[in-house]
């Protein structure tokens, strides 16, 4: 893969604020984030071939956690957030040793993950200490050690770190031996079980690796959006949301959850304010669900390898 | 704890279960004949719920008279899905599939937003207010009524299962889909009839349970969610399995209300389905896991 024009676009991100209104600073903030949190998931679904069908536990643990030792400690998110995703990392190996233990695959696996996202909103909806169904809601200071910002170009910056930290990492881990494991565990689990992979321990390390990288993403969401409710936060349609990026882009690539996210993210918020401004509410998810069905039917392996082809063709007529 | 509250509890969770049953059962068929996890489930349960209250409404049919219009209409939906959509990836893997169907759920569930609006509905019945007292216990006579044409509906598929050509070529493509085709069935139809009828029990259910349970397009979710508990919790693909896990689901969410608060109910499937899973991934009358 060819790292210039890579390099070049992430120049032109960096050097983009400045020229564009904060709609469009909105609109980019949202890509990066949710780029980040499908390459976040890549590294469980897209890799290890384990689909994960309950990533906004672990979006909500790390917002939950965070936004608590914040709103009742005092302590800044900016360390609160590792805290956050520890908590994340824990139950992702939580449901990892039990899933992975008990030899639960496919389908299985889907709903042993959306069973505990589920447990943990009904469990934060009926806890008092944490706002309840109310849910939770920070005050905006504006002060940058508490992870506020006044500019809201701020958390474009700070969306772009995480995505291109998430990106560069996931793209180390593929290089690795780790990575070529995951990679063999997905393709054929007893055959990489016959090579003597410790097949546990791997998908157990890729499950506790994903949920940490999430819960980072949990607290920043919490502290963009200055409020948690427990629907929103831990809901199946956030966990739906972050598998579909690196589907539609390509699961198991690089590149393929920030792909996804530039196709998705813009769609879906455009889409939706204008179905909204038409009254038509619900519009964009009947054009997000119809490209879902297309994606599987015409492109089953995503658009990147899709685009790389059309790079590739591209030149060679040079 | 009050013994009649707790009886009351046990007692409307049972009956409410036939609708769970009956919910499941059509989830257990598609999964038992094709191997395709049905995520657009309780969707498809919404739209059996909007097209009794659509019948109710325009023609004054009342939901019980009503309902075999509305599974009908979900089995062409079932059928028609099947043939154009899940056909093509039948083959695929499982998360082709399941990314499939969650497309099929989002253009379900919020083509029903669209049309319907999001105001909470229920359906008029003639039975719905009338209530009859068995000592110090009531019946809803409209629960009561559901739960026996659930159990009525449910008999009819068994026997169409064993006692009838087309229902031993579903068995048969189930069990062995090559050795189907080998003696001359037309496995592809054989699936998508499947479909089409688990798509008609959960559309029945919907219109049975439309007189006592106001509705609206977000509901579809949480019926998916709680018929794939029923099913792993029955055992996939198991009729009876999926029968009795809809009743026994029923019973323990209706028993949570009473003992820990109406909120917490799902918590107990969720724990039951989790411990299922972990324990015996086959179910409870299940064979061994697919």
């Amino acid at each position: 893969m060819r790292l210039w024009p890579l390099a070049l676009a992430l120049v032109a991100l960096a050097a983009l604020p400045p020229f564009i209104g904060s709609y469009v600073v909105t609109l980019f903030t949202l890509i990066f984030f949710y780029a980040y949190l499908g390459q976040a998931w890549n590294i469980l679904g897209g890799y290890a071939g384990q689909l994960s069908a309950g990533h906004a536990a672990f979006v909500g643990i790390g917002a939950y956690v965070t936004a608590v030792l914040s709103l009742r400690l005092g302590l800044t998110p900016w360390i609160g957030m590792f805290v956050g995703a520890a908590a994340a990392a824990l139950l992702g190996a939580i449901i990892g040793y039990l899933g992975f233990r008990f030899g639960l695959r496919g389908f299985y696996f889907v709903l042993l993950t959306v069973a505990f996202a589920e447990v943990c909103r009904i469990i934060a909806l009926n806890t008092e200490a944490v706002g309840g169904a109310v849910g939770l809601y920070i005050t905006f200071t504006g002060n940058p050690a508490q992870f506020q910002f006044q500019n809201p170009r701020a958390y474009y910056y700070i969306a772009l770190v995480l995505m291109t930290g998430a990106t560069v990492a996931v793209w180390r881990l593929e290089q690795s031996r780790l990575g070529a494991y995951l990679v063999a565990i997905r393709e054929d689990e007893q055959a990489a079980e016959a090579l003597g992979i410790d097949t546990f321990r791997c998908k157990l390390l890729a499950s506790v690796l994903s949920a940490f990288l999430t819960g980072i993403g949990g607290a920043f969401y919490a502290f963009y959006q200055f409020s948690l409710q427990p629907n929103t936060l831990f809901g199946i349609p956030l966990s739906v949301e972050i598998i579909m990026r690196p589907i539609v882009g390509g699961a198991g690539t690089p590149l393929g959850p920030v792909l996804g996210s530039f196709i998705l993210s813009p769609l879906a918020e455009l889409s939706r304010s204008y179905f909204a401004a038409t009254g038509w509410s619900g519009g964009h998810l009947i054009v997000y669900g119809s490209l879902l069905i297309a994606v599987v039917l015409f492109l089953p392996q995503g658009a990147a390898p899709f685009v790389a082809r059309l790079a590739r063709s591209w030149r060679m007529t040079r | 704890m009050d013994l009649v509250l707790i009886a009351q509890g046990l007692l409307n969770g049972f009956l409410f279960g036939g609708v769970y049953s009956l919910m499941a059962v059509g989830l257990t068929l598609i999964f038992g004949v094709m191997r395709v996890v049905n995520f657009a489930h309780g969707d498809m349960m919404v739209w059996g719920m909007y097209l009794a209250f659509l019948l109710a409404t325009r023609l004054g049919l009342d939901p019980y008279a009503g309902f075999p219009l509305c599974a009908a209409v979900l089995f062409a939906l079932g059928f028609v899905v099947q043939r154009r959509l899940v056909n093509r990836i039948i083959d695929a893997p499982h998360e082709m599939q399941i990314l499939l169907m969650l497309g099929i759920a989002l253009v379900l569930e919020n083509g029903a937003l669209v049309v319907f609006g999001p105001d909470p509905r229920r359906v008029k019945s003639f039975l719905a207010l009338s209530t009859v007292w068995l000592g110090p216990l009531f019946v809803d006579v409209a629960r009561l009524v559901t739960f026996l044409l659930a159990g009525v509906l449910t008999g009819l598929l068994y026997l169409f299962l064993f006692r009838t050509d087309l229902g031993r070529s579903m068995r048969a493509a189930a069990d062995n889909p090559y050795g189907a085709a080998v003696i001359g069935t037309d496995v592809r139809r054989v699936y998508a009839v499947a479909f089409g009828i688990g798509a008609a029990c959960v559309g029945a259910a919907g219109a049975l349970v439309a007189p006592f349970y106001p509705f609206q397009p977000s509901v579809g979710l949480g019926a998916s969610v709680t018929s794939f508990n029923i099913v792993i919790i029955g055992g996939m693909g198991s009729l009876p399995g999926a029968f009795l896990g809809g009743l026994l689901v029923a019973v323990a969410e209706s028993l949570g209300a009473v003992f820990l608060s109406p909120s917490l109910k799902e918590l107990v499937s969720f724990s039951l389905l989790i411990l299922i899973l972990l324990f015996r991934p086959a179910g409870l009358f299940g064979g061994k896991v697919a």
